[in-house]
């Protein structure tokens, strides 16, 4: 009894007593979880970030960051002027809008049939088939399309010979015309499934009795699918939608990098993650590089707060 | 039950149709590979191979098993996946409680700091030379340190932690449990869920990951076998692809003729591919709630 109240007194007085520096090294088990995962996150975030400015400078490897001179605009100007320019950002806009206009309905179209489905046996398993090639490695995905495609034998190849369509095979990544639709198939393929899985979360959410009354006022199915379950998961849709522009200049990488491995594909693959990698790491041009994807960053931004501002319009913003 | 109208039945069979297509094309591409990967090589040059293997044979994955250089890609996928896997999971989740104490001066200062940085970033070619900078380049520690904490697997265990009943953490510290000893012996033995799904997670990205890999190691011994298998099927000649192998494997490959580089290749794929196989249940059975939390709870 004594000893509680003994230490009850000493509290009292001690808590408000001490700056914060004092209350701050009181509580250093506390401190102690977040410094570590503070710290490597500063290294690994925050140093990058700052490193960003290696587009201003150019970049010598021997002198390092600190010493080599500043240049202001200069790389960017000969981004603008380069050559390459022209076809890596047209590409860049024309692939990342072809992913938009596909991709992103694809898995609402996906979620709004799988709906539709009443055996719930066939149901888990188209979810179970269509789910699985979002978690393969590209590297997989692109083995398995590379021999799907292949002009020696590929399975598409000997579909089209047996059906007569053409005679000799085709050797579908060498040709220009051809890639954006691998490509994008290709994407399609890999995230429909999970990407399905949101909008069918949402879908389950929607009142039953919507339905039942629609269904009493004698709506079709198919209507009910336009008056009641697009409507009431049009939030969702909206938000992701949002994200989506936000990403919009993300039009691929790794996918790009591994199917367009031929080289003649340059012109219609090129995209500016893509070219980065090959002027940085590839041709060791850092400054460049580093200005090409601070150039793509500060339009992603101002592509996400124009699409945030559209759809606070509507209600729907993300901040 | 309700009527269907004619219109209705169209529907139906169209969406039934449509998602069986879809399901197929799915699994065939998968499915072929797997018959070429037990043909044999020769015989499937010859074309006509689809649903199942016409000439069956196990030499493509002999091949495998006796390639020192793909033995030792896999264990080292193997190695950073668990290694990579448990000390994310574990720093990440001591992060994550602190960051959830009430007391912890500066939390909302610190909350910030990480929410920037999924906002923001470097960018590739300053994260290159940050990590060619720290001599991170060439070791195996460049999968484990630049991942240790993810601030995305952090809301996640933030949001489950916060749940958590409050009164077992008030009387583990009434009888005189400090914080550490809070999170080790009450707060994570509650989180089994949480810490599967996450390091399930976690696991199938450390697994896939080929890229950083390819950047940041050169010595063939420390690469992956996702970037291995880059490398085979960006060689499409045989040849080019027999001196990937080391002696031993050329061995037998000389004495069998029959592989190709394609039957090969398929044959590393499915390796490749079997653990992930291996945890899809499990990760299925996890990542519709992983998903909902990680893209609508922010």
């Amino acid at each position: 009894m004594a000893h509680l109240t003994a230490n009850t007194e000493h509290d009292i007085p001690a808590k408000p007593s001490g700056g914060p520096w004092i209350r701050f090294f009181r509580q250093w088990d506390m401190q102690l979880m977040v410094w570590p995962g503070l710290l490597l996150i500063f290294v690994f975030s925050y140093i990058p970030m700052y490193g960003i400015l290696t587009a201003f400078k150019d970049y010598n490897i021997l002198k390092g960051f600190a010493d080599s001179p500043w240049v202001g605009f200069k790389h960017f100007e000969a981004f603008f002027s380069n050559p390459d320019f022209g076809h890596v950002m047209r590409n860049t806009i024309i692939i990342a809008l072809l992913k938009l206009a596909i991709g992103f309905p694809a898995p609402i179209l996906l979620a709004l049939m799988l709906n539709e489905v009443r055996h719930a046996f066939f149901k888990r398993f188209v979810q179970s088939v269509t789910y699985l090639p979002y978690f393969l490695s590209w590297v997989i995905v692109a083995g398995i399309v590379i021999s799907i495609l292949s002009v020696d034998n590929g399975s598409v190849n000997m579909a089209l010979r047996g059906l007569g369509l053409i005679d000799n095979p085709i050797n579908f990544l060498s040709i220009p015309s051809y890639f954006w639709t691998i490509l994008i198939t290709t994407n399609v393929w890999k995230e429909v499934g999970f990407g399905s899985i949101v909008f069918l979360a949402a879908i389950a959410g929607i009142d039953p009795n919507l339905y039942e009354a629609a269904e009493m006022d004698g709506a079709s199915k198919f209507k009910q699918i336009f008056l009641i379950t697009l409507p009431s998961i049009l939030p969702v849709i909206a938000i992701f939608f949002i994200l989506a522009i936000g990403n919009l200049l993300n039009a691929g990488f790794e996918d790009i990098l591994l199917l367009a491995k031929n080289p003649l594909l340059r012109g219609v693959s090129d995209v500016i993650d893509t070219y980065v990698y090959r002027i940085g790491i590839e041709n060791m041009r850092y400054s460049f590089a580093t200005a090409i994807g601070l150039f793509k960053a500060v339009i992603s931004v101002l592509l996400l707060v124009v699409a945030n501002q559209l759809a606070r319009r509507s209600g729907n913003s993300l901040w | 039950m309700h009527r269907l109208t004619a219109g209705d039945r169209t529907m139906t069979i169209v969406i039934y149709a449509l998602l069986s297509l879809l399901t197929f094309t799915t699994f065939y591409p998968f499915w072929n590979a797997l018959v070429i990967s037990f043909n044999a090589g020769q015989d499937t040059a010859m074309g006509g191979v689809t649903f199942w293997p016409r000439a069956f044979t196990l030499e493509n994955y002999d091949i495998i098993f006796k390639d020192n250089r793909l033995l030792g890609a896999f264990g080292i996928s193997v190695a950073k996946t668990v290694v990579g896997t448990v000390a994310s999971i574990l720093a990440t989740a001591v992060f994550s409680y602190g960051m959830t104490l009430p007391g912890l001066i500066g939390r909302k200062y610190y909350m910030i700091f990480c929410m920037l940085t999924l906002y923001f970033g470097g960018g590739l070619i300053p994260t290159y030379l940050l990590i060619r900078d720290l001599h991170l380049m060439n070791t195996f520690l460049v999968y484990i340190v630049p991942v240790l904490i993810n601030v995305w697997n952090m809301i996640i265990f933030r949001t489950f932690f916060k749940g958590l009943p409050e009164g077992l953490q008030e009387a583990a510290k009434i009888d005189g449990a400090g914080n550490w000893g809070t999170l080790f012996r009450i707060v994570l033995p509650l989180s089994g869920p949480v810490i599967a799904t996450l390091s399930l997670f976690t696991a199938v990205t450390q697994w896939n990951e080929w890229f950083y890999a390819s950047i940041y190691i050169e010595n063939v011994r420390l690469l992956p076998i996702q970037t291995i298998l880059r490398q085979i099927l960006n060689s499409n000649i045989v040849t080019e692809n027999v001196s990937a192998l080391d002696a031993g494997a050329q061995a037998a490959l000389g004495k069998m003729q029959k592989v190709t580089s394609k039957s090969l290749s398929m044959a590393v794929m499915m390796v490749a591919t079997l653990p992930i196989v291996c945890v899809y249940p499990f990760v299925q059975r996890h990542f519709v709630k992983g998903v909902l939390v990680g893209s609508l709870k922010e």
